[in-house]
């Protein structure tokens, strides 16, 4: 029986990764046609890839459909509930650096701390009769923060796509986004509350508690994480 | 855990009970329109109730609770006293690592009355007591009639008390406002630099959004204003202190709420309903000599209620929920009767949880 390795079937994280592992001594590969997605591994007996979409690596992890599988740290909290009793953390793999940040028009001079948001939470309530909306795609992540933070009178609209966009267009007061350079947030008019970001995620290699790990597969995962250097 | 017709057994005899005491029987849909529940709750309803969505029908909810909809069916019907009691499925996301079910039975007792509020409040409470009395169960009480009370008579400017008003179900945020308010905490970075320009509002960036130059003016002279209010007095955050970190049997809390009282005048009547309230339970053959009064009962966990609140437990089993809970909550009423309003207290059972302990004692 094989380990299944799950990682991003295209892009910058797919090819970082692939750079990753073959620093280390573990060649993967796609193979076939460009739009063939299946992989090769080369330097580990018994390693087998599987290429996906990031966004489901972690649902086919929490599934033990898979073993192993490399996503955002931001993707297993945000689509797994109680995540830390479905994968276990083996490394963070340095690249893929992307912080979930809360930003709010930069006009708002009112505004920089989450204290201020709550504040202003209530006076907009008052005012228009409405909850603050907030527009994101990181629906968990960011009710767990506000909620932890005691923020109130506000709500969540969804948000796939051009979220920064929904303020100038007033469909939302606020947005929860992935950030990476601010230069989008600087573009739209808008800046990033202080306090730090609600998570900042980076390229994972994650574990399956419950995919089936026999005393084989047991045994390959020793050998991979001594090859890739990683003691946890 | 138990079996679910047993469970069902158990709810009805609950009914029969409830029934026999004069309550009406109701049973409220289980699909809830998720507009009303968000306006009430806010987005943490979200994280806890099952939200479902329908093209035609829009976003709705599995029912979280019975309360809401038998308050709007209350209000609807426009009577003015009245009892009801229910039972039924909710729905509830389990949190964090728990592996409580997310589906279970719920029974419950609610009382509509004007009138003596320490009379409903004992009479709720003397009627769940009864239908638990074979179990064993300690029961714990608390009252936000007096950290409200408490709360608006500090000697501060109205909007904080309102702030603290308003995060009184959220003891972290609480705290760091009175942390703030009492001169403990720093301004925030850059607060004093604002305030000190001549047009704060002034910003290269524009504006974008709803939220108007108008709202920002207004907020800064709100900051302005509390700059240059006193910080609340020490000796007013320790005797809020002491109220919330009371813990006394109800038979003795009255005489150390009113030693409290002499220094905070503003719970004086809050004091005294309780009392009165305390009176009205012995009446109704409740033992306060046992029961338990905690200044910070209810502050976490059960965000609507806003006057007596109480909990029965089974003893030294803190993992367990409670097996009932109950309080009042008139301001409830009033959001949804929107403007109208009837003083309102009411209480649930978890028949599961009341199986659960007539099996270890028997």
């Amino acid at each position: 029986m094989s380990v299944k390795l799950g990682v991003p079937s295209k892009g910058r994280l797919m090819e970082k990764t692939f750079d990753w592992f073959g620093a280390r001594g573990v060649t993967l590969s796609r193979t076939g046609s460009e739009r063939e997605y299946s992989g090769a591994v080369e330097g580990i007996d018994g390693l087998e890839l599987v290429l996906l979409a990031a966004g489901e690596i972690p649902r086919e992890l929490a599934a033990g459909r898979i073993h192993l599988g490399v996503t955002g740290s931001d993707l297993v909290r945000e689509k797994l509930g109680d995540w830390q009793d479905k994968v276990l953390e083996l490394e963070p793999l340095g690249f893929g650096h992307a912080d979930l940040i809360i930003a709010v028009p930069k006009a708002w001079v009112d505004v920089t701390t989450l204290d201020d948001l709550d504040a202003v939470a209530a006076a907009f309530r008052a005012a228009h009769g409405f909850r603050l909306r907030i527009a994101t795609k990181y629906h968990r992540l960011v009710r767990d923060y506000l909620r932890e933070h005691g923020v109130a009178d506000y709500q969540l609209v969804d948000s796939q796509g051009a979220t920064e966009g929904t303020v100038k267009n007033e469909t939302a007061e606020a947005i929860a986004d992935i950030t990476s350079t601010g230069e989008t947030l600087r573009a739209n008019h808008l800046k990033v509350l202080a306090g730090g970001p609600v998570h900042r995620s980076q390229a994972t290699l994650f574990k399956s508690r419950s995919a089936p790990w026999t005393d084989e597969t047991r045994a390959l995962l020793a050998r991979l994480k001594a090859q890739l250097g990683i003691d946890r | 855990m138990a079996d679910p017709s047993a469970i069902r057994d158990e709810a009805a005899r609950l009914v029969a009970f409830f029934e026999a005491k004069g309550a009406r029987r109701v049973d409220p849909p289980v699909l809830l329109p998720a507009e009303t529940l968000l306006d009430l709750y806010g987005e943490d309803i979200r994280a806890r109730a099952y939200v479902t969505a329908d093209p035609r029908y829009g976003e709705a909810m599995l029912r979280p609770d019975f309360t809401v909809p038998v308050v709007q069916m209350h209000m609807n019907a426009g009577d003015e006293a009245a009892r009801y009691t229910y039972a039924g499925e909710v729905f509830r996301k389990p949190e964090g690592a728990s592996r409580r079910p997310a589906e279970y039975i719920q029974v419950g007792f609610e009382l509509f009355a004007g009138g003596a509020s320490a009379e409903a409040d004992a009479e709720v409470f003397a009627l769940i007591a009864k239908a638990l009395a074979p179990l064993g169960l300690r029961a714990a009480t608390g009252d936000f009639g007096i950290l409200k009370a408490a709360v608006s008579g500090l000697s501060t400017t109205e909007p904080r008390k309102r702030a603290l008003m308003r995060h009184l179900w959220r003891p972290r945020r609480f705290r760091a406002l009175l942390d703030r308010f009492a001169g403990r905490a720093p301004a925030p970075e850059g607060r004093a630099e604002l305030l000190a320009k001549p047009d704060p509002t002034a910003c290269v960036a524009p504006l974008v959004g709803l939220r108007t130059k108008a709202e920002i003016a207004a907020r800064i002279a709100a900051l302005r204003e509390d700059a240059a209010a006193p910080p609340i007095p020490a000796a007013e955050v320790a005797l809020l202190d002491d109220l919330l970190s009371l813990r006394e049997t109800m038979a003795n809390i009255t005489e150390h709420l009113r030693d409290l009282a002499v220094d905070m005048p503003t719970i004086g009547p809050a004091v005294e309903r309780l009392a009165a309230r305390g009176q009205a339970l012995a009446a109704h053959g409740v033992d306060i000599e046992a029961l338990e009064f905690e200044g910070s009962y209810g502050r976490t966990a059960l965000e609507y209620y806003d006057g007596f609140v109480f909990g029965f437990y089974a003893e030294g089993r803190p993992d367990l929920p409670p097996v009932a809970t109950g309080g009042r909550y008139d301001a409830l009423t009033r959001v949804l009767g929107r403007g109208h309003e009837i003083p309102a207290v009411g209480a649930v059972i978890r028949p599961e949880l009341v199986l659960d302990q007539k099996e270890r004692r028997a």
